[in-house]
């Protein structure tokens, strides 16, 4: 008997119960597949499985997380275990303190999940819609710029820069991220412009 | 880094200095444990502590925080002196035997052109000499006494043993022990790998830290080679992309360049950028520099940037100084001069020095806008918690957003590793509550803006309102997107420039490399370094094949690796003049009398005939630099030079503080101190239960390593009477922090230049929000000065004082 199964495939097939007639194509007897039967599946067959990375630092282990409900279908999907990715090269399924405890990073009690406004002189953050949020930025980047954008030196030479507004860029957010912001920032003239590799 | 986390199996002998991988790597370091169990690899750890890494080290010797040039040097002179050296990658691949200008020198701690009042240097004395034909001069036999191998002979000369332990405070017969294992790697078939971080790179001569090392790889010959190479282990997860990306104030993607105010038009701008080769048959490959910026004009400006308009050369924005760095824009912050500040990511109040000026300048702001998935100090600065934020939250007017970001568990797209892998991730989960892509925000910005010029006119609109924005949903482009932009595509036909009926690439379809990429406008792409991640052939970034033939470590099908999916910078130079493998057991590639094949994509182009070309590309010599020309400020060569603070003075040349070319501002060149107010050596670290300032927000980390400490040596604690666990308080000149006292073996006072010096080890991961316990930052602590080349901040080398302090009440 030949199947080409993965391990994980095979704690997949092996653990689900009710697949009987697999269990017997695998070299389970009738007894053993009553045995089978009474196992409880596991818990994450009902997980969606995800690839990831690792967030932290350069080493970017992978990791598989596991979810209930599926964000690629449209589903509302929460994160209920995560661990290292044994296929992965680098890492080979092992994770470090940090990276074994990533769920609850996910799931810090600290995580924002509002815009929050500060008024000068203010003893506390007040929530602000997305919408009223972005409107202020907007309205305070064009007018700052309006005001401070450099058009050309003293020699006349064009140089359209713009000093008085700077912007810092992470340091764990995707490229395709680092583009758009970069495309953003640059088409401004924001010259003050830096990310987390100047620490 | 040169080679790749999994070629680190390969290596012989591992030197960590200047970081500590056990620690801050763990899952990278085993493959430093797989050497050494599978290949008998030896381990070397130099450090101020006897870290993690040391502790499964086959050798360790002490070092004094920021004297690692000293070392370097001594170590480099000892190679000479015991001919350890690999003469033929020396001579060939080296600009060992290239003549110097006859006014280059040094004397007293300084090469020639320094300028005390510019506090920088004039290097036209920094050079080849250049003979009749446009080429540099060379002596291949190494007798010229003005070839750079003899310059440098004699500019090691000084760093003996016993002025490496005079300067370092490492034992001469340690350093003598390290140079041996060190110098056995001087044959073809034995490879040194070099494993750093911020150790070095966080002082105001870190870039001169890595060139030190730089120049010993080249002289044992382990560049470009299996197990060898420079490894630089980046700090986050995106720092390597973050920076081939150019977000930085002087970069363009893939690493070319703003442009300055000085370069008035485009054809000024392109004339320093010719690179024409300086020896005969040479690649020089930034010579294709027109078709990348012409690439990337058009992936930014599309159909505006036109030959006509010099491709809308004056949409980018022109430098009046060489950068607005991070350290430059808290300075001009501080001084009013800066009204709205945006952080993506980044806690700047506990990642940059002198946190009271930090605070201060953040106070200035009319607005400050934080994007991030937790709660930050920089969002809370203006927040009084006690001891740990003492500030007066009514006087401080600044307007602050706090924007909630997704995480890496609920967005898509590439990061790129330290081995310059980029890896494709996928969502697994919903974000919470509100909390958005970092995508959605800044194209709902910048959507809003051009909404805004559109609407009002306003100055200068046209880089914005023409900016190239071709999404389906011009409120939120999706990563698919993002990642073939910056792959780039043809725009009109592409033709074989060798075969011009062939066509390589039709208009509309993505480019599969580079070479591809035309200056003509035919073709778009944001970064150069990424063509060949999204191709015809679709994802590149997500391969997930992990064979390994022969078991090299290359894993060529897994993900995309920059440039072209080349594991191994430099590979060219693993195989001697005729192009053999200098060890057949490591072959990484090899000619086979009509091409180069192998194991690796070949860094040389396929068909060049190893006789002929020189395998450092990149370079206009075609041979890597023993002698940096005038490329970097503080010397064509590393010269040992203090800390801004420091425990003796430079015995070179009492008057040089610090880097003698470094950028201070006035107000801060105050507030260095000098050892007589602050005696004791400071450094910063990482701990590998935290990850600088988020783990603390994660319950199970802070559990781990709740609290924060400073660990001190128990002859400094006996002399101080500070007992193990008690309450210090340290403070150098320009704050202070309370901390727990470990007193610990693993740091010991070291003996410098006759003196007894005291090291203090601060770790970094605490401040006032999340779940451990409130504590400081080294920031609170550090300098506000930054490395003379690239102006990342000195925190591993400062000085403080410190005394026990009173226990905190027990609410």
């Amino acid at each position: 008997m030949n199947i080409d199964l993965s391990r994980r495939g095979f704690l997949r097939l092996a653990g689900a119960g009710v697949a009987a007639t697999s269990l017997g194509a695998m070299g389970f007897g009738e007894a053993e597949a009553a045995e089978a039967a009474h196992v409880r599946a596991f818990k994450l067959f009902t997980t969606t499985e995800t690839r990831n990375t690792c967030p932290y630092c350069s080493v970017a282990c992978g990791v598989i997380m596991y979810s209930r409900g599926d964000v690629k279908v449209g589903e509302t999907a929460e994160l209920i275990h995560l661990e290292g990715d044994a296929d992965h090269p680098t890492n080979r399924g092992t994770l470090c303190p940090k990276g074994a405890a990533l769920k609850d990073f996910v799931k810090a009690p600290t995580r924002l999940t509002m815009p929050r406004h500060r008024a000068p002189g203010a003893s506390g953050f007040t929530e602000i819609t997305w919408d009223e949020a972005l409107d202020k930025i907007a309205r305070a980047l064009k007018d700052d710029r309006d005001q401070n954008m450099i058009l050309t030196n003293e020699d006349g030479v064009p140089v359209n820069r713009w000093t008085t507004t700077g912007f810092l860029a992470a340091s764990a957010t995707t490229n395709e991220t680092a583009w758009l912001t970069y495309k953003a920032v640059r088409s401004m003239g924001i010259v003050g412009f830096d990310n987390q590799a100047r620490v | 880094m040169t080679n790749s986390w999994t070629d680190i199996k390969n290596t012989d002998l591992v030197i960590v200095m200047g970081g500590n991988a056990a620690e801050a790597h763990p899952c990278g370091f085993k493959w430093v444990t797989e050497a050494k169990a599978h290949r008998g690899a030896k381990l070397i750890v130099v450090d101020p502590r006897y870290n993690r890494t040391a502790s499964v080290s086959d050798f360790y010797a002490p070092i004094r925080p920021g004297s690692d040039i000293a070392f370097l040097m001594g170590v480099i002179r000892w190679c000479i002196e015991n001919d350890k050296v690999q003469w033929d990658y020396v001579k060939n691949f080296t600009n060992a035997s290239y003549l110097i200008k006859d006014e280059f020198g040094w004397s007293d701690g300084l090469f020639t052109g320094y300028d005390e009042e510019k506090r920088d240097y004039d290097k036209a004395s920094w050079d080849y000499k250049i003979g009749d034909d446009g080429f540099a001069q060379v002596d291949t036999t190494l007798q010229d006494p003005r070839c750079v191998w003899n310059l440098l002979k004699a500019h090691v000369d000084v760093y003996t043993p016993e002025f490496v332990e005079r300067i370092c405070g490492t034992p001469k017969d340690k350093f003598l022990h390290i140079c041996e294992m060190i110098g056995e790697c001087s044959t073809p078939t034995k490879t040194m790998t070099s494993m750093y971080a911020l150790g070095w790179t966080q002082h105001s001569k870190g870039s001169q830290n890595i060139r030190g090392m730089a120049m010993l790889q080249l002289i044992l010959g382990n560049i470009g080679v299996r197990g060898g190479g420079m490894n630089a282990l980046r700090g986050h997860s995106n720092i390597q992309g973050l920076t081939d990306i150019g977000l930085m104030s002087n970069l363009i993607p893939g690493y070319l360049n703003i442009p300055t105010e000085k370069e008035t038009d485009w054809e000024t701008y392109l004339s320093t950028r010719t690179f024409k080769p300086l020896r005969p048959n040479q690649t020089s490959y930034w010579q294709n520099y027109p078709n990348f910026m012409v690439s990337f004009m058009k992936a930014m400006w599309g159909d505006t940037a036109t030959e006509e308009n010099d491709w809308a050369y004056h949409y980018l924005p022109k430098l009046d100084v060489p950068n607005y760095d991070i350290l430059r824009m808290f300075e001009l912050m501080k001084h009013g001069q800066i009204n709205y500040y945006f952080c993506q990511g980044f806690n700047p109040l506990l990642s940059f020095p002198n946190r009271g000026k930090v605070t201060d300048a953040l106070s200035k702001l009319k607005m400050l806008v934080v994007m991030d998935p937790l709660e930050t100090e920089t969002a809370h600065f203006w927040e009084n918690h006690g001891i740990h934020n003492d500030v007066d939250t009514a006087s401080i007017q600044t307007e602050v957003l706090e924007l909630p970001t997704t995480c890496f568990a609920e967005d898509e797209g590439a990061l790129v590793n330290s081995g310059r892998w980029l890896q494709w991730h996928w969502p697994g989960a919903t974000p919470p509550g509100e909390a958005k892509h970092d995508t959605w925000i800044m194209a709902q910005i910048w959507t809003r803006v051009r909404q805004l010029y559109l609407d009002e006119g306003g100055v200068f609109p046209d880089p914005i309102v023409n900016l190239n924005w071709e999404y389906a949903d011009p409120g939120d482009p999706k990563a698919d997107e993002l990642a073939r932009e910056m792959n780039g595509r043809a725009l009109g036909t592409v033709y074989d420039p060798a075969d011009p009926t062939k066509v390589l690439a039709d208009p509309g379809k993505q480019l599969s490399s580079f070479g591809q990429l035309r200056a003509d406008g035919s073709t778009m792409a944001g970064c150069w370094i990424y063509t060949g991640s999204w191709t015809e052939d679709g994802n590149m970034m997500a391969r997930r094949d992990n064979n390994d033939p022969d078991s090299t470590g290359a894993y060529q099908n897994w993900a995309f690796s920059w440039p072209a999916n080349r594991r191994i910078l430099y590979n060219r130079a693993s195989c001697d003049l005729q192009g053999k493998p200098w060890d057949p057991s490591r072959k990484l590639i090899e000619w086979t009398g009509e091409k180069w094949e192998g194991y690796d994509v070949p860094d040389i182009a396929p068909t060049a005939k190893p006789e002929d070309v020189g395998p450092f590309i990149m370079n206009p010599e075609g041979a890597s630099r023993l002698f940096t020309r005038g490329m970097m400020r503080d010397g064509p060569f590393p010269i040992h030079m203090e800390p801004f603070e420091s425990p003796i003075a430079n015995v070179f040349n009492p008057k040089i503080k610090g880097n003698p070319v470094a950028r201070v501002f006035a107000d801060d060149a105050e507030d260095f101190a000098t050892s007589e107010e602050f005696p004791l050596v400071a450094t910063s670290y990482r701990l590998t239960e935290h990850f600088h300032y988020w783990t603390k927000h994660n319950p199970v980390n802070a559990t781990l390593q709740p609290q924060f400490f400073v660990e001190i040596s128990e002859e400094l604690a006996a002399e101080r009477g500070i007992s193990l666990g008690g309450r210090v308080r340290v403070w150098s000149k320009r704050g202070e922090v309370w901390a727990k006292a470990v007193v610990t073996k693993r740091i010991r006072p070291l003996t410098v230049d006759g003196k007894t010096v005291h090291v203090v080890g601060i770790p970094l991961h605490w401040g006032f929000m999340g779940a451990a316990k409130k504590g400081f930052g080294p920031n609170s602590l550090t300098p506000f000065v930054g490395d003379a080349n690239v102006e990342t901040p000195e925190f591993k080398a400062f000085l403080v004082n410190i005394e026990p302090a009173a226990e905190e009440p027990v609410a």
